[in-house]
C-alpha cells in the first residue's frame, strides 16, 4: 500500500518512474534489505519414501533444510536425489512421509501453491516464447486472468494493461540481474547454453519464491562455464537469501557451493554435513569414496596389519585415507609403507603419484609439485608414511568405526618417538 | 586458461598450402555420375509428364485422334466459360473446407486423448489408423451402404429414435457432406499418428516447468505448451490434409458419379477424368489438370515457406 502511495507521488517526476519504483520494490524484496521475514523458508522432509511398483527409489529420507540455507543433494545417478527434489516441488507424490515448509505440511498442495521455484537440467524453456515471455510466464499466470492469456484474443480482454506493464518491468529488472537484459526479444533457440541457463534462473527468481529447487542446472554446460555459473549461483543465493536446494551428481559443485551437503546413496541420505566435515569425517565408506578426487584410498585390514605388524579386530573391514595423507618426507612420523611407483600425473600445482604395494593394493598420493622433483625413487620403489590420525576405519557394514590404533605397540618404537616429539 | 587462448595466434591461412586433402574434394564427374540416376528418373517420371500435360493443354488433342493442332489458350478460355468446371472447382473447395478442419481437429483430439492413456495406447492407435490402410474404393462401398437412405444402419438408427432420415447421397445439398464424412474418417487416423509423433517430441520437463510456473489445469497446459509446440506438426498436417482432400476422386467415382442431379458432387479430378476418358477431350482435360496442379503447387509452396519461417522456433 505504501508503495502505491509513493508511486503516485513520484510519478510526475519522470514517465518511467513508476517502473523504477516497482523495480526497487522488487529489489528490496529480493535483497533482504527490508528485513522482511519471508524471503526464505525452512524445509523439512520426514521419512519420505517413494516406490514404483516393487522398486523402492527412496527409503525413508529425512532431512531438515534451514531457512536461507544452500543445501546440496549429491549422489551417483539413480540414487533418488532428483526424485526427492520432484517430490518437494510437488511434481510427484511421495508414497509415504511428510514434507513441511515453514512448519506446515505441503503434501496436499500443488506445485503452484508451494511457493517454490524450480530450475531444470534441460532449462525447460518454452521454445515458442521469447526470453521476455519465458521469464514473465510465472507472473502472467498468477496475475492475468485465464482469458487474457489466450494467444491472440487475450490482448482484447480489458483491464490488464497495468498488470502487463508491471510484469514487463519486473521481467526487465530480473533479466538485468542475471545479465540477459539485451536478449529479451530472442527465442531460446538463438541463445547459448549459458544464456539459456540464465533465462531459466530469471524465470525462477521473478516469482520471488522462498525456496529454489535446482535439478542439475549446470550439467549441460561446458566445463569453464560451469565454474563461472557456480560462482554466480552462490552469489545469487547470498543476494536473494532464499533457501536453495540443489541436486547434482558432481561432487565439486556440491563441495564448492553448499552450506551443507546431503550425500544420497541407494535412496537413502547417508550423511548430511558441511563439505569440510564430509571430506575429513565421512560416516560411511560410500561417502568417503564419493567425496574427494582422486578417490580416497581404501585398503584391507590385512594390508594394514602388514604395515603395522598388528592385526585389527573383526569389527573393522577397511582402512581409508586421503591421497594427501601420504607423506613422502624421509624419516617422518607415522606408519611406514614401501611401495612400487607405477606412474605419476602432473596437475600443475600438484602431482598425483600412483603406487602399488607388494600385495597388489593400489594407492594414490597427492603431493605439491615442488616436492615431487626432490623425491627419492630407488629402483622404482618409494617409501611413505601415514599418520595414524589421518586413517579412517570402517566396519564391514560400511559404517564408520572408531580407529583401533592406540599409540602403544601399534607403531615401531622409533617412529613413536619422533611422532611424540 | 583464457590467457592461453588469447595468446594463441589462430589457424594459419588455408590458402598458403596447396596440399590436396583427402576426402574433402570430389571430382565433378564423380558427383554427376552419382547424382545421374536420380536426375534421370526425376526428369522422366516427374518433369516430363508435367511438361507433356502443359503442352497438351495448348492443343485440341482428342483421345485416339490422328491429327493434333495447336490452339493456344483456347482450352483455358473454354474452362473460364464452362459452368461445369466452375461448379466442380467450387464443390472441391467446399469439400476441402469441410474435410480439413474436421480431420485436423479430430486427429489432434484423438492424439491428445490416446497420448494421455496409460494403457491400451497401441491398440487405440491401431484401430484409428485402420482406415488409412484400407482401400478407399472398398470402404466407399461400405459407407454407401451405411449411409443409405432407406436400408443404411445410420438412418435406421435415426428412425428408431424417431428422427427424420438423412439421405446423404440422394440429396444434392448433403452429398458433399456425406463424402466429406468418409474422407474425415479416413484422414483423422493418419493425422492422429502425425500428431502423436509431434506430442512425443515435447519434452516432459516442459510440463513440469509449466506446473511449477503455475499452469494447473490441463487445458492451460494444453494451450500454453502443447498447442504451440505442436505448431510445426499442425502446419504439416493441415497442408497434407488439404492436398489429400483436393485429390478426392474414388468416393465420388464409386458412390455418386457426380450426382445426384447433374453435378451436385462434381469435383475437380472427377470432372477432369470425365473430360479426358469419357468425352476423350484430352486437351481440355490437360488444361484442368494444369489448374489442379497450380492449386496443389500453391499449397506446397505455402508448406515450404510458412512451415520453415513462421511455425518453427
Amino acid at each position: 500500500m505504501i508503495q502505491t502511495k509513493r508511486q503516485t507521488r513520484q510519478r510526475p517526476a519522470r514517465p518511467g518512474w513508476a517502473g523504477v519504483c516497482l523495480a526497487r520494490r522488487l529489489v528490496g524484496r529480493l535483497t533482504k534489505h527490508t528485513g522482511e521475514p519471508s524471503v526464505s523458508a525452512k524445509v523439512e522432509l520426514e521419512n519420505i519414501e517413494k516406490s514404483y511398483g516393487a522398486t523402492q527409489t527412496l527409503r525413508s529420507a529425512s532431512l531438515t533444510i534451514e531457512a536461507g540455507e544452500f543445501m546440496t543433494l549429491v549422489g551417483p545417478s539413480g540414487c533418488g536425489k532428483s526424485t526427492l527434489l520432484r517430490i518437494m516441488a510437488g511434481l510427484q507424490p511421495q508414497s509415504a512421509g511428510e514434507i513441511r515448509i515453514d512448519g506446515t505440511s505441503v503434501d496436499h498442495l500443488r506445485p503452484r501453491e508451494r511457493d517454490i521455484a524450480m530450475v531444470f537440467q534441460s532449462y525447460a524453456l518454452y521454445p515458442h516464447m521469447s526470453v521476455e515471455q519465458n521469464i514473465g510466464t510465472p507472473l502472467r499466470i498468477r496475475r492475468l486472468p485465464t482469458a487474457a492469456r489466450l494467444p491472440v484474443l487475450g490482448r482484447l480482454v480489458p483491464g490488464q494493461r497495468t498488470a502487463r506493464r508491471q510484469i514487463q518491468e519486473a521481467v526487465r529488472e530480473v533479466a538485468d540481474q542475471v545479465e540477459i537484459g539485451h536478449l529479451l526479444p530472442r527465442k531460446p533457440a538463438a541463445l547459448s547454453g549459458g544464456q539459456r541457463q540464465r533465462v531459466a534462473l530469471a524465470r525462477a527468481i521473478i516469482r520471488n519464491p522462498k525456496v529454489f529447487l535446482m535439478d542439475e542446472p549446470l550439467s549441460n554446460l561446458d566445463a569453464r562455464l560451469r565454474v563461472t555459473m557456480r560462482g554466480e549461483i552462490t552469489s545469487l543465493h547470498r543476494r536473494l537469501g532464499a533457501t536453495f536446494i540443489y541436486v547434482t551428481h558432481d561432487q565439486t559443485e556440491a563441495m564448492t557451493m553448499s552450506d551443507r551437503v546431503a550425500v544420497m546413496m541407494d535412496g537413502e541420505i547417508v550423511q548430511c554435513a558441511s563439505p569440510q566435515e564430509l571430506y575429513t569425517n565421512p560416516q560411511d565408506l560410500r561417502v568417503a569414496r564419493f567425496i574427494g578426487s582422486p578417490e580416497i584410498n581404501v585398503v584391507s585390514t590385512e594390508e594394514t596389519a602388514r604395515w603395522t605388524g598388528q592385526p585389527l579386530p573383526d569389527s573393522i573391514a577397511h582402512i581409508a585415507f586421503r591421497p594427501e595423507a601420504l607423506d613422502f618426507t624421509p624419516k617422518s612420523a607415522g606408519i611406514g609403507v614401501d611401495a612400487r611407483l607405477l606412474r605419476h600425473e602432473l596437475l600443475g600445482h600438484d602431482v598425483l603419484v600412483f603406487l602399488q604395494t607388494d600385495q597388489g593394493t593400489e594407492i594414490t598420493g597427492r603431493i605439491p609439485a615442488a616436492q615431487w622433483s626432490g623425491l627419492a625413487v630407488a629402483d622404482g620403489r618409494i617409501a611413505f608414511t601415514l599418520r595414524p590420525e589421518a586413517l579412517l576405519a570402517f566396519a564391514p557394514s560400511g559404517k564408520r568405526a572408531p580407529l583401533p590404533f592406540s599409540p602403544d605397540g601399534m607403531m615401531p618404537a622409533d617412529r613413536m618417538l619422533s611422532h611424540a616429539s | 586458461m583464457p590467457a592461453d587462448i588469447a595468446a594463441f595466434p589462430g589457424p594459419a591461412p588455408v590458402a598458403a598450402s596447396p596440399r590436396r586433402r583427402h576426402g574433402a574434394q570430389i571430382p565433378g564427374w564423380v558427383s554427376w555420375s552419382l547424382a545421374g540416376p536420380s536426375v534421370v528418373l526425376l526428369v522422366l517420371l516427374m518433369l516430363l509428364p508435367i511438361a507433356a500435360i502443359i503442352l497438351l493443354s495448348f492443343t485440341d488433342y482428342r483421345f485416339g485422334a490422328l491429327e493434333v493442332s495447336f490452339v493456344g489458350f483456347d482450352n483455358y478460355a473454354d474452362l473460364n466459360t464452362d459452368r461445369a468446371f466452375w461448379r466442380a472447382l467450387g464443390n472441391t473447395f467446399t469439400y476441402v473446407a469441410m474435410v480439413v478442419p474436421a480431420s485436423v481437429f479430430l486427429g489432434l483430439l484423438l492424439a491428445v486423448l490416446i497420448n494421455g492413456l496409460t494403457r491400451g495406447r497401441k491398440i487405440y492407435q491401431l484401430i484409428f489408423f485402420l482406415p488409412v490402410t484400407a482401400t478407399l474404393v472398398a470402404m466407399a462401398t461400405v459407407w454407401k451402404y451405411l449411409l443409405h437412405g432407406t436400408i443404411g444402419p445410420f438412418n435406421l438408427l435415426l428412425k428408431s429414435w424417431g428422427l427424420p432420415a438423412i439421405d446423404f447421397f440422394s440429396d444434392p445439398d448433403l452429398v458433399l457432406g456425406g463424402l466429406a464424412l468418409i474422407n474425415i474418417w479416413s484422414l483423422a487416423g493418419f493425422n492422429m499418428v502425425l500428431f502423436i509423433a509431434g506430442l512425443t517430441a515435447i519434452p516432459e520437463e516442459l510440463y513440469d516447468a509449466a506446473s511449477v510456473d503455475g499452469m494447473e489445469s490441463p487445458l492451460d497446459r494444453f494451450f500454453s505448451v502443447t498447442l504451440p509446440l505442436l505448431g510445426p506438426t499442425t502446419m504439416f498436417v493441415i497442408i497434407t490434409s488439404t492436398i489429400t482432400a483436393f485429390k478426392v476422386f474414388d468416393t465420388v467415382a464409386v458412390i455418386t458419379r457426380g450426382g445426384p442431379r447433374r453435378g451436385a458432387s462434381d469435383v475437380l479430378l472427377y470432372t477432369t477424368y470425365l473430360e479426358g476418358f469419357t468425352y476423350f477431350r484430352m486437351g481440355s482435360a490437360a488444361a484442368m489438370t494444369v489448374v489442379f496442379l497450380a492449386i496443389i503447387m500453391i499449397f506446397a509452396f505455402l508448406q515450404a515457406r510458412v512451415l520453415d519461417r513462421k511455425v518453427h522456433y
